[in-house]
């Protein structure tokens, strides 16, 4: 009989909630019994609330068993673990799990398929293949079909891939780079980090694709340094690819050079933007510089550069494979194809649901989500990072739609969704806001380096209910003028999340004391 | 270049000193402000030596919708003086948390009882 093989993830998440011990206790256990086992280290399916998930083949289905405990393992086994014996924590089929079975897995269908650092397991599973049909369809049809998939931005801004590409393929110089950018700063968001420790391949394959297109021979990841985990597989995965040919020069025997290199942040929000991000792997201090020329005239190094989301670029080998129409063909108006949404804060069921755009936040909450970790009632969510709005409970039915969520002042961004219970006191939340972007601005422009401290001083003031009125007007005021004339989102967006809850959730300004 | 290098020291020697500044600003033909601008830019260079261990606590907005800043208060109570305690904004394990990461490992779904025994854990990795 040839052994069987037991999955266990090796990401972020999983490892964070005792995979790795789960995986040394099968290990010793199927060795006390004498079984002959295979552990397979897998990415995450992006079920977090089940992690750590063990799944095991049994003649090539795979059985699921969620929250799985180290000390779990020994009851387990007594149980059969290794013929898929019933258990209460067997969740059955992994192809029958609900959370996974609704989702649209265009970007993220490998992820938690397969063995993750296992090149051959990759190349089973399509890999390469869309970079092999790119050489076919040559570099202005690749970027046709990007620009008709309707694929937009992921990191934040939404900007039309397609567009961007075409730009950087236009620009004149024999030097060219793509700048992928993992920084993955925003809070709620892990979408990044799942892809790249799950799908690593899939990644350098998605780069290769855009470097064909665009005409580049390199690409560097901007990846943050919060992220040892994902570090630590990425470098793995590029070694790997460069030993067989499929990073270097003349990719197997195509013609075609293209060489990856991995860059650590050395924890900074800001670095995330674009030109910030730029300065930082020049060696620099993450400053934004200002804009135009754009990157992709003036990037790295001052050459063209393509600046995309690890997400983005992750969408495209099957945008390659299976057409841009079929892409489009997914989603709502503007907001063409799926993305990656994240459930984290207080939310019963949290993880990764990748779903078509239109999809509303009451189904990601309610149906995938289960509500609140806590049972309490919602009553605010945070969508789209640091600088997204609080949106109230009014507002979750609102189509997850660029344009829709631009209308009531609020943004998709990276697709986090953080839930917060009734027990938030909302005022704090605001002035988090401002302190955070105190904390984090990059210093060139005044209104978001001092007035970001103006805005937690004055916000203090109407906790403690020292002339509310006054000092209301003084945070309009001054939510305005950083606004108007900060020079990125970081100033730039600061007010949303504080203008949405002085908007819905006035009245947890007025507790703190008498109207003076 | 210059962000690398101090990557590596901060790695190697847990932060970066004003000598290490001196002898980085002589070897790479660059001005002391120059050096110092780049430390002091970026949170994870550190310009004061740490503990023996350092914990850092996610104080970002999923992690406070389950009782990070509890967490952290929790926290400074129940560590000795050989801990010390950084504030770090989001580390990506947003679906459990609150999250916390110990001398460069990250933990999911930490409570007060689940941070005394990490606590507990590093004390006895010590003796
Ligand atoms: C303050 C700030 C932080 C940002 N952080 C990130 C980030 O962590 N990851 C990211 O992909 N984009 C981030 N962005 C957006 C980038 O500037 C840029 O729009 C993006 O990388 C472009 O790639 P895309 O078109 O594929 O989204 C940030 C923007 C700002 C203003
Ligand atoms: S808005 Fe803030 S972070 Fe952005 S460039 Fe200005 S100072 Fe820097
Ligand atoms: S917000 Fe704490 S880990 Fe992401």
């Amino acid at each position: 009989m040839s052994a069987v093989k037991v999955y266990v993830p090796r990401e972020t998440t999983s490892v964070s909630v005792g995979a790795d011990a789960v995986a040394v206790a099968i290990a010793r256990a199927a060795k006390q019994a004498g079984a002959s086992i295979q552990i397979v280290r897998n990415g995450s399916w992006g079920a977090c609330w089940l992690e750590p998930l063990v799944e095991v083949d049994v003649d090539g289905t795979r059985i699921a068993y969620g929250n799985v405990a180290a000390a779990d393992i020994p009851d387990l086994f007594a149980a059969g673990l290794l013929a898929g014996g019933d258990h209460e924590k067997r969740l059955g089929p992994i192809n029958e799990v609900p959370y996974l079975i609704s989702q649209d897995r265009w970007t993220f269908w490998r992820c938690g398929l397969i063995e993750a650092l296992s090149l051959e397991d990759f190349l089973l599973h399509q890999g390469f293949k869309a970079l092999q049909k790119a050489w076919e369809m040559g570099p202005d049809a690749v970027i046709d079909a990007v620009t008709a998939s309707g694929l937009r931005g992921r990191g934040g801004a939404g900007f039309p891939t397609g567009i961007k590409w075409r730009t950087v393929a236009d620009a004149a110089g024999p030097q060219k780079y793509i700048a992928c950018n993992a920084d993955e700063g925003d809070s709620g968001t892990f979408s990044d980090r799942m892809l790249m420790e799950g799908d690593p391949f899939g990644l350098l394959e998605a780069l290769a694709i855009a470097g064909f297109a665009v005409g580049a021979d390199k690409a560097y990841i901007y990846l943050r340094s919060e992220y040892p985990l994902t570090h630590t597989i990425l470098a793995r995965a590029i070694e790997t690819a460069r030993e067989a040919g499929w990073l270097g020069s003349d990719i197997q025997g195509s013609g075609f050079d293209f060489d990856v290199e991995l860059h650590l942040g050395a924890g900074s929000y800001v670095c995330g933007e674009e030109t910030a991000m730029l300065e930082s792997l020049e060696g620099k201090k993450g400053i934004v510089r200002y804009k135009p020329p754009l990157p992709a005239h003036e990037g790295l190094f001052g050459k063209p550069t393509v600046v995309n989301n690890v997400v983005t670029l992750a969408s495209v080998p099957n945008i390659v494979n299976l057409g841009g129409e079929r892409y489009a063909g997914m989603g709502v108006n503007r907001s063409k194809g799926t993305l990656a949404f994240q459930l984290a804060g207080n939310i019963r069921r949290g993880g990764l649901v990748e779903k078509s755009f239109g999809v509303t936040l009451r189904e990601l909450i309610d149906e995938y989500g289960g509500g609140t970790a806590s049972g309490r009632p919602v009553k605010a969510v945070q969508v789209g990072g640091p600088l997204g709005a609080y949106l109230p409970e009014s507002q979750l039915d609102t189509p997850l739609d660029y344009e829709a969520f631009a209308a009531i002042g609020a943004m998709i961004g990276h697709g986090g969704i953080v839930v917060f219970d009734d027990t938030v006191d909302m005022a704090g939340q605001a002035r988090f806001a401002m302190e955070f972007c105190a904390i984090e601005s990059c210093g060139k422009c005044t209104p978001c380096r001092i007035g970001s401290t103006r805005g937690v001083e004055i916000i203090d003031r109407m906790i403690k209910g020292e002339e509310r009125e006054a000092n209301y007007d003084l945070l309009v005021e001054l939510c305005d003028t950083m606004e108007a004339a900060s020079l990125c989102a970081m100033g730039g967006m600061t007010p949303y999340p504080v203008r949405s809850v002085l908007k819905h959730f006035a009245e947890d300004f007025a507790s703190g004391g008498d109207e003076t | 270049m210059l962000v690398q290098i101090l990557q590596a020291i901060v790695q190697a020697h847990g932060w970066v000193s004003e000598d290490t500044i001196r002898q980085l600003a002589q070897a790479l033909n660059l001005s002391r402000a120059d050096v110092h601008g780049v430390v002091e830019y970026y949170h994870d260079f550190r310009t004061a030596q740490p503990g023996r261990n350092i914990v850092k606590i996610c104080q970002a907005e999923a992690c406070q919708a389950m009782g990070s800043r509890e967490l952290t208060q929790h926290a400074h109570a129940a560590v000795d003086a050989g801990t010390t305690i950084e504030p770090v904004y989001c580390l990506g394990n947003c679906a459990c948390a609150p999250a916390v990461m110990v001398n460069g490992k990250t933990i999911g779904r930490v409570d007060a009882a689940r941070f005394d025994a990490l606590v507990a854990d590093l004390r006895g990795a010590e003796k």
